[in-house]
């Protein structure tokens, strides 16, 4: 099917040649040629419309204002005038219903998910499962309540911090300074026969340090050591301890004291975002 | 020359010759008005088909629901973790494909292809509206455009386009409910992604029914490439019997004097052909073996009083042992061969397959994700609790009470987040997430073992179908 090719005509050459080897002068088809200058214009006219030539200090902003910042800006406007009517009815809702109700719920603690990730993981960690002094937020056993109205208060007022007026607030001696050596021995193993699954050093110290408990503990922690939830008093029957339950960790509980501090959140997250939160921790397991 | 002069290349484009085939009929003609009319008529009227499957679910026989992620066919509802039906659908169409093209050659573009009968059916309008070959030829040499000619194109075009609009509106037809789509349409309530659709399956289908034709065929396929690598020389394909024909009339050889063969050179088989080749010439890329140039000669051939199948259906073993003046091979033997029955065989294991799986899935389902993260909770009473992300799916049109329970260790009990019960209710035709969890009591050997292997069954209480996943408690490792 292929045509001979025309042997006749003399073609042209750019008239460069190396070693006897010319170069054909074929050039680009003509439409090519002019997207080229086209793609050119638009080239410069995109610097000018878009931010795009650096000065000193920042770059040009173009004519058309836009910028990244501004569109991100724009979509979380978005986002938040879409959700703006069911954060209305999280924040109309009587804390206890919110996980009733399963729209609600299901908005909650996917919501609280997002907030938890942000301003809870560092000390909580993602999952929740909180770190040595940093309380375990799945299990069941709550230092001031596990109810969607006390985790409410507590996320929003904190424990122990000075930003907040309302903060939680209570604090254990340091019993170094106030009972002698022997007197913490003997507390100590007392208390960890409290514990179901821990035993104690030494069973007449344990015995001895009844005494000792009942006289400098049991106002706080409760004559058979379930703690007080009113002054976040630790429940040390339990098997979950903050802080560790070897002997000597309990002991240096006894002699410096502890406590955790957490920030209020009132001034950092919206009311939907708490109560978003709120659902969320409520319903990691141990929610009451 | 010692030095070799540069040559001017030649234009590497070639502008499309106009192909005008000419009316024929004969039964590979009949075959393809059939074929024609059972796959358009498949195409147009499958949407409207209704299928009763309940109150929750749509009625549409088949229906590609991609809002809600659910393919219906008829009895059979495709949820997308199942997308492994669909994967071997096309494994099956693949081998289909390869056990048609090694046994008959590209039967597929002949018959078949969309594109081949969209461009018959264009044709055909084309036919009834400007006349056959001969009046079609005039009308396009006709520089002067004239009444009648824009009269003849305007109708063409027309019609072409409202051929075209069904086209493209049949096949929107398929994605969600036809008859409030069809309404939806005309009052211009449609999603824009409807009109859109309609709008670009209109416009390929005009330009390619009407204008591209064998373009699409020749410049624009994979398929005729590909298809060269699966034929042998026992694939049926349409061919000349060039050892019957030549010397053909009008030939040098004829005209010195040799003995005339079969061919008369008529044109008939060149005048029908829609790519526009020469059959004579041999088997060629552009052939899509629509088989309407053996019709076309076996007319001339009864006409002439010669035996039919100068052009016709053959393999390469069957020139050999024709020129050696042997019977061709019969059929039935060019298609049983170890290669067709490899393929027809692989076809039926991949289909028996899904058949299989299509049978023994469950209508109730669940995946487990074990939370990581942590591995275990401690209670306050020293319960070891793990927990689990569970997806439960009911495929029934109606809302169904799953019971959880589980196996592996007597110690081990199981409970729902959100309910003090053991029983979800799960919404008809959906997928539900429930975080469920496992405890194993204090001093349980569940509890002190680093790893236990459980089996998480659910149970449809109102019919007892049940499902089952394996997945490992993890205690507190001592």
């Amino acid at each position: 099917m292929a045509k001979q090719p025309n042997k006749k005509q003399e073609p042209e050459t750019t008239g460069h040649e190396w070693d006897g080897i010319q170069e054909f002068n074929n050039p680009l088809p003509r439409w090519w040629l002019w997207v080229f200058y086209a793609t050119i214009i638009w080239g410069i006219w995109y610097t000018i419309a878009y931010p795009a030539w650096p000065g000193i200090k920042d770059a040009t902003s173009g004519y058309m204002g836009w910028s990244t910042r501004a569109n991100v800006a724009e979509s979380i406007a978005e986002a938040e005038a879409a959700n703006a009517e069911i954060n209305q009815r999280l924040v109309s809702a009587e804390l206890a219903q919110i996980p009733e109700k399963p729209e609600l719920a299901s908005y909650a603690s996917s919501a609280g998910d997002a907030v938890f990730k942000t301003w809870c993981a560092q000390c909580h960690g993602s999952g929740a499962a909180g770190a040595k002094g940093y309380p375990n937020l799945l299990d069941n056993a709550w230092l001031w309540g596990g109810t969607m109205e006390e985790i409410h208060y507590t996320i929003s007022h904190g424990i122990r911090n000075e930003d907040d007026p309302d903060a939680r607030y209570s604090q254990m001696p340091a019993f170094g300074e106030i009972l002698s050596d022997q007197e913490i021995e003997q507390v100590v193993n007392y208390v960890m026969t409290l514990s179901p699954s821990y035993d104690p050093q030494d069973a007449s110290m344990a015995e001895a340090g009844e005494g000792v408990y009942l006289d400098n503990c049991a106002a706080c922690h409760m004559e058979d050591g379930t703690g007080d939830q009113f002054q976040g008093a630790p429940n040390l029957t339990d098997a979950i301890w903050l802080y560790g339950g070897d002997y000597e960790t309990v002991k240096h509980t006894v002699v410096n004291s502890r406590f955790g501090v957490m920030p209020p959140w009132t001034d950092r997250l919206s009311e939907a975002e708490i109560r978003a939160v709120t659902a969320y921790v409520h319903q990691l397991g141990g929610g009451q | 020359m010692a030095q070799s002069q540069p040559e001017t290349p030649e234009s590497l484009y070639a502008a499309r010759e106009p192909v005008f085939p000419k009316r024929v009929s004969g039964s590979f003609r009949n075959l393809k008005w059939v074929i024609m009319i059972v796959t358009l008529g498949i195409y147009y009227v499958t949407p409207w088909i209704r299928w009763d499957r309940g109150p929750n679910l749509p009625d549409q026989a088949v229906l590609v629901d991609l809002a809600n992620r659910r393919f219906f066919f008829f009895w059979i509802e495709i949820w997308p973790h199942e997308f492994y039906f669909i994967a071997g659908l096309l494994v099956m169409a693949g081998l289909g494909l390869f056990l048609f093209t090694s046994a008959l050659g590209r039967v597929w573009c002949g018959y078949a292809c969309p594109q081949t009968v969209w461009t018959d059916l264009f044709i055909l309008v084309e036919r009834w509206i400007e006349g056959d070959r001969n009046a079609r030829l005039r009308l396009h040499r006709q520089k002067k455009l004239d009444f009648r000619k824009a009269r003849l194109r305007l109708t063409k075009w027309t019609t072409w386009l409202l051929i075209s609009v069904a086209t493209g509106g049949a096949w929107v037809f398929y994605f969600t409910d036809a008859p409030t789509l069809l309404v939806d349409l005309f009052t211009l309530d449609a999603h824009p992604a409807a009109y859109t659709t309609i709008a670009i399956l209109t416009g390929t289908t005009f330009l390619f029914g009407g204008f591209a034709r064998e373009q699409i065929c020749i410049y624009a396929c994979p398929w005729p490439r590909i298809q060269a690598a699966m034929m042998d020389e026992d694939t049926l394909t349409v061919g000349y019997r060039e050892w019957r024909g030549e010397p053909r009339k009008h030939s040098e050889e004829v005209k010195a004097g040799a003995e005339q063969g079969d061919c008369i050179d008529c044109m008939a088989c060149v005048n029908v052909c829609p790519v526009g080749i020469d059959i004579r010439d041999g088997q060629q890329l552009e052939c899509i073996t629509c088989a309407l140039c053996i019709d076309a000669c076996d007319d001339i051939m009864a006409k002439i009083g010669k035996p039919r199948g100068l052009i016709d259906y053959m393999a390469l073993t069957d020139e050999e042992r024709e020129r050696a003046g042997h019977p061709p091979k019969p059929i039935i033997k060019h298609i049983l061969r170890p290669r067709t029955i490899l393929y027809t065989s692989l076809w039926a294991l991949v289909g028996v397959g899904l058949l299989f799986a299509l049978f023994i899935r469950s209508d109730i389902d669940m995946t487990v994700a074990p939370v990581r993260n942590p591995t275990f909770v401690t209670m306050a009473d020293g319960t070891i609790r793990n927990t689990y992300e569970v997806r439960l799916r009911n495929k029934h049109g109606e809302e169904r009470p799953f019971r959880m329970t589980v196996k592996g260790d007597p110690a081990v009990r199981v409970t729902l987040e959100g309910t003090p019960y053991e029983t979800v209710t799960v919404p008809p035709d959906s997928t539900y997430n429930q975080r469920v969890y496992l405890q194993a009591p204090p001093g349980s050997d569940a509890a002190n073992r680093e790893r236990t292997d459980v089996r998480l069954w659910i149970e449809d209480i109102s019919s007892g179908e049940r499902a089952y996943k394996d997945t490992v408690f993890n205690g507190r490792a001592n």
